[in-house]
């Protein structure tokens, strides 16, 4: 099996808010795969979803090859959950949850746990309620982390964290992919993403709106260029696919969709070029794009009514 | 910026949380306070009915116990005294009101987000205090308003509307109190409760020595619920007492102001203990947990049930005693709702109290489900090797469990404490034993109902309260207001044999049985088939 979750046509309804209208994500065995998208896009949502806590109103999911609805008990076995919004008993101490929850799941590493808990500087004796939400998030991270299991499904779990404790949390990830777990990785912390994923889908209003690898987006959405030309390049202008195109003293700075890469460049070079960068874009630039694009042509429609 | 800015906009927030609640309880002891009388009308027809009762109750240790003393045998003066224990009700609702409204809002992280704004460093108390003052003074206008239009003295039923706040009063202020000393607020409402039971048990000694002229009825004064009492509505109103009332309420307020001042946002005066840095090898199930969560609420609710029923118990030897010499009282308190003898039909509506508040715990425990679910504490549970089954019945164990170990704690120690002084510890041990039984199963409807509403339709959990108040007033009103038995009949405890007194009929208990089965066991499908957390 090289698909640890494959989900089709995902929708699920909150009344008559539609948290996921249709989605699509997959997510390949032994891949670290990042989940992006603003808040309330249906990244949580999904999450339950996937852990059989929410029933989908249609569509279908798959997780470790089984139907995460009915044989969600024998699937939490092989899996390990971290919250967006960890709450702890108040009067349950750190080390007590850890253990609880490790032990609920089928067994918890020893030596794991108590490496986990110097590396994320946690003192595991104080009780539920002293932590912040940081550290409750750290237990969180530990409980799961410590666990014997295939997949970890992770949902912002960096959110509380400080720079500090999320480049702890990078490291550690790193060392579990290497270990060869899945990782599905909900995000808004675009440089985390950047940083950890193989694969990202990006999910907008309960949708996936791109999936790939990093490398495949960029590809898709073109490249950033910059040059020092001899003489102006008027023909760019008019040329489809060249977007954000800004000319000052010489210097080009545009943005060119794949498919009109060849044509920018030639009309570039008829103008004399004496330096160029080029620059695949960041995960941010592809991320705002697409929620600014969106978010304009929705802003386009409502004009033209 | 002032210590007490925004406090007018903290009060608005106050309000629109206890929108439904503020309300419903200041109606409901008004509109019991107006019941009393009407049903004491009902029983007594004429002045010489009332004044065997009060005679016989006036000196009778039980009663005294419960309901404070009695100093006449007027209208006004008997529903006084035998609303005696709601000042103990409306002093816990008000340490409830405040403590919820500043610890548990500290704990939770609410009054940091609040705290940030343009909101002085006492607003928040200021708020949770002033409104709970001022409900308790229109409980008090409400109360008189009431028994006055049912032609009491007015000066007398404005006493007894303030005797109610007037307990509400010095307790709202405990609740400030408590919530300053300790982080979590859990402990804080363990404080003041226990404050709150002490007290209460200063004034049962000192107006049960007063009785017989003992030495210790001084101590009556040293409690605020004595207080309430000393008030004596409609019996030479003693209106300096509120003085005592005030200046206490001041004193109290001032201290958890001190206090407050003192202390950082979130932290409490008494320091937090650490816990283990390792969980025991017994935490390791869904049950292990269950008791951790549950274990202290059952252990107080079973030791309060025992304690109960040791004063209960005892005053049981008390009502035979007085019925000994009192023939005209045995009919009375048959038409009250009694069987066969006296003391049996005093030990039945005993065990029916206890059934009721018993049924109190079970719901309390099955919504502890909905709480876990809600707060999120659920959600990491259920990510694990446990099912949703398996997770509720790590809680409902504690429901059902729990309520039948109570009730079974309860009719011991009024078996025992009865039994040891009627010289008949055998007979009545059982008698007793099984009358506390024979309320398990409607405890257990009440519980299924709750879970009914868990599973089947989350938001509407907390109505398992308002099912549980029905049958209170069912229970205690219902045969006073001589409603048609298919009213009763809606009440699972309508249905509970009357032991003693009456055999143990199988069939109703066997009824009950199988709708605490159905109503439990659809809710536990809903809650097999739904989303959680249901939104």
């Amino acid at each position: 099996m090289d698909e640890t979750i494959r989900t089709e046509a995902l929708v699920k309804s909150f009344g008559r808010t539609r948290a996921l209208d249709g989605l699509d994500l997959v997510v390949q065995t032994g891949e670290v795969h990042g989940f992006l998208g603003p808040n309330g896009a249906g990244k949580t949502t999904t999450l339950r979803v996937l852990l059989g806590l929410l029933k989908a109103d249609g569509g279908t999911a798959r997780l470790l090859g089984g139907d995460p609805w009915s044989q969600a008990t024998e699937l939490h076995r092989r899996l390990a959950y971290v919250p967006g919004d960890v709450t702890l008993w108040p009067s349950l101490s750190g080390g007590e949850v850890i253990d609880l929850l490790g032990r609920l799941r089928g067994g918890l590493d020893a030596t794991r746990r108590k490496e986990l808990l110097e590396r994320f500087d946690l003192d595991p004796r104080k009780k539920g309620r002293a932590y912040s939400k940081g550290n409750r998030q750290k237990v969180a991270l530990v409980a799961a982390l410590a666990s014997d299991v295939e997949l970890l499904l992770l949902d912002e779990p960096t959110s509380g964290l400080d720079p500090l404790m999320e480049d702890v949390f990078r490291q550690v990830i790193r060392e579990e992919r290497q270990g060869g777990r899945t990782v599905l990785l909900s995000s808004h912390i675009l440089a985390e993403v950047e940083a950890l994923c193989d694969r990202v889908t990006i999910i907008r209003d309960g949708r996936a709106v791109e999936s790939g690898t990093l490398a495949e987006l960029r590809h898709l959405t073109g490249v950033s260029i910059q040059a020092e030309l001899a003489h102006p390049a008027a023909g760019l202008a008019q040329l489809p696919g060249v977007h954000d195109l800004q000319a000052q003293n010489g210097q080009v700075r545009f943005h060119v969709d794949p498919g009109a890469l060849d044509a920018a460049l030639r009309e570039l070079t008829g103008a004399g070029v004496r330096s160029l960068v080029s620059q695949p874009p960041t995960l941010e630039e592809l991320f705002l794009r697409h929620y600014d694009r969106e978010h304009g042509e929705a802003r386009d429609k409502e004009v033209a009514r | 910026m002032t210590a007490l800015t925004g406090t007018g906009k903290l009060v608005r927030l106050v309000l629109r949380r206890d929108r439904v609640l503020l309300p419903i309880w200041i109606l409901t002891f008004a509109g019991l306070m107006a019941t009393i009388v009407a049903s004491f009308n009902a029983l007594f027809t004429t002045a010489a009915d009332r004044q065997s009762y009060a005679d016989a109750s006036a000196a009778d240790p039980g009663f005294t116990a419960l309901y404070g003393p009695l100093h006449g045998s007027s209208l006004g003066e008997l529903t006084v005294w035998r609303a005696g224990f709601y000042p103990v009700l409306i002093a816990l609702i008000a340490l409830l009101t405040v403590i919820r409204h500043t610890r548990t809002d500290e704990e939770a992280g609410r009054r940091e987000l609040i705290g940030a704004t343009v909101v002085g460093r006492h607003a928040g108390m200021a708020a949770a205090l002033s409104v709970t003052l001022v409900a308790n003074l229109v409980l008090a206008a409400l109360v008189a308003a009431a028994l006055a239009g049912q032609g009491l003295p007015a000066a007398g039923s404005l006493a007894a509307g303030l005797q109610l706040a007037a307990a509400g009063w010095v307790f709202a202020a405990v609740g400030a109190v408590a919530a300053q000393l300790t982080s979590g607020a859990g402990s804080a409402r363990g404080i003041a409760v226990g404050v709150l039971g002490g007290t209460w048990l200063l004034r049962v000694i000192g107006d049960v020595s007063g009785l017989s002229g003992g030495g210790a009825s001084w101590l009556s004064w040293l409690s605020p619920i004595g207080w309430a009492h000393k008030l004596r509505p409609y019996a030479g109103e003693r209106w300096w007492v509120l003085l005592l009332v005030v200046a206490l309420t001041a004193l109290l307020a001032g201290m958890a102001v001190a206090l407050e001042a003192r202390r950082d946002v979130g932290a409490g005066l008494l320091p937090d203990r650490p816990g283990p840095a390792a969980a025991a090898p017994g935490l390791r199930s869904p049950l292990a947990l269950g008791w951790r969560l549950h274990r202290g609420l059952l252990a107080a609710w079973t030791a309060g049930f025992a304690v109960i029923g040791v004063v209960l118990g005892g005053a049981a030897s008390s009502v035979a005693d007085m019925v000994a010499d009192n023939s005209n009282l045995e009919d009375l308190f048959t038409r009250m709702g009694g069987s066969t003898g006296i003391v049996d039909a005093y030990l039945v509506s005993v065990m029916g109290i206890l059934g009721l508040l018993a049924a109190g715990y079970a719901i309390q425990a099955t919504l502890r489900l909905r709480a876990e679910e809600t707060s999120g504490r659920a959600e990491p549970v259920l990510a694990t090797a446990v099912g949703r089954l398996q997770w509720a019945g790590s809680h409902l164990v504690f429901s059902i469990l729990g309520s039948a170990l109570a009730l079974v704690a309860a009719g011991l120690t009024v078996g025992l404490t009865y039994g040891l002084s009627s010289g008949d510890l055998g007979h009545q041990l059982s008698q007793v034993l099984q009358g506390a039984l024979v309320q398990v199963p409607a405890v257990w409807v009440l519980a299924a109902v709750a879970v009914a509403l868990v599973g089947l339709a989350p938001r509407f959990a907390a109505v398992a309260w308002g099912v549980l108040g029905a049958c209170v007033i069912l229970g205690l009103v219902g045969a006073a207001l001589q409603l048609d038995q298919w009213v009763m009949d809606l009440s699972p405890f309508t249905h509970v044999p009357r032991v003693p007194g009456a055999d143990v009929a199988a069939t109703p208990l066997v009824l009950l049985l199988a709708v605490a089965v159905a109503l439990g066991g659809a809710g536990l499908a809903g809650l097999r088939r739904r989303g959680i957390p249901a939104t």
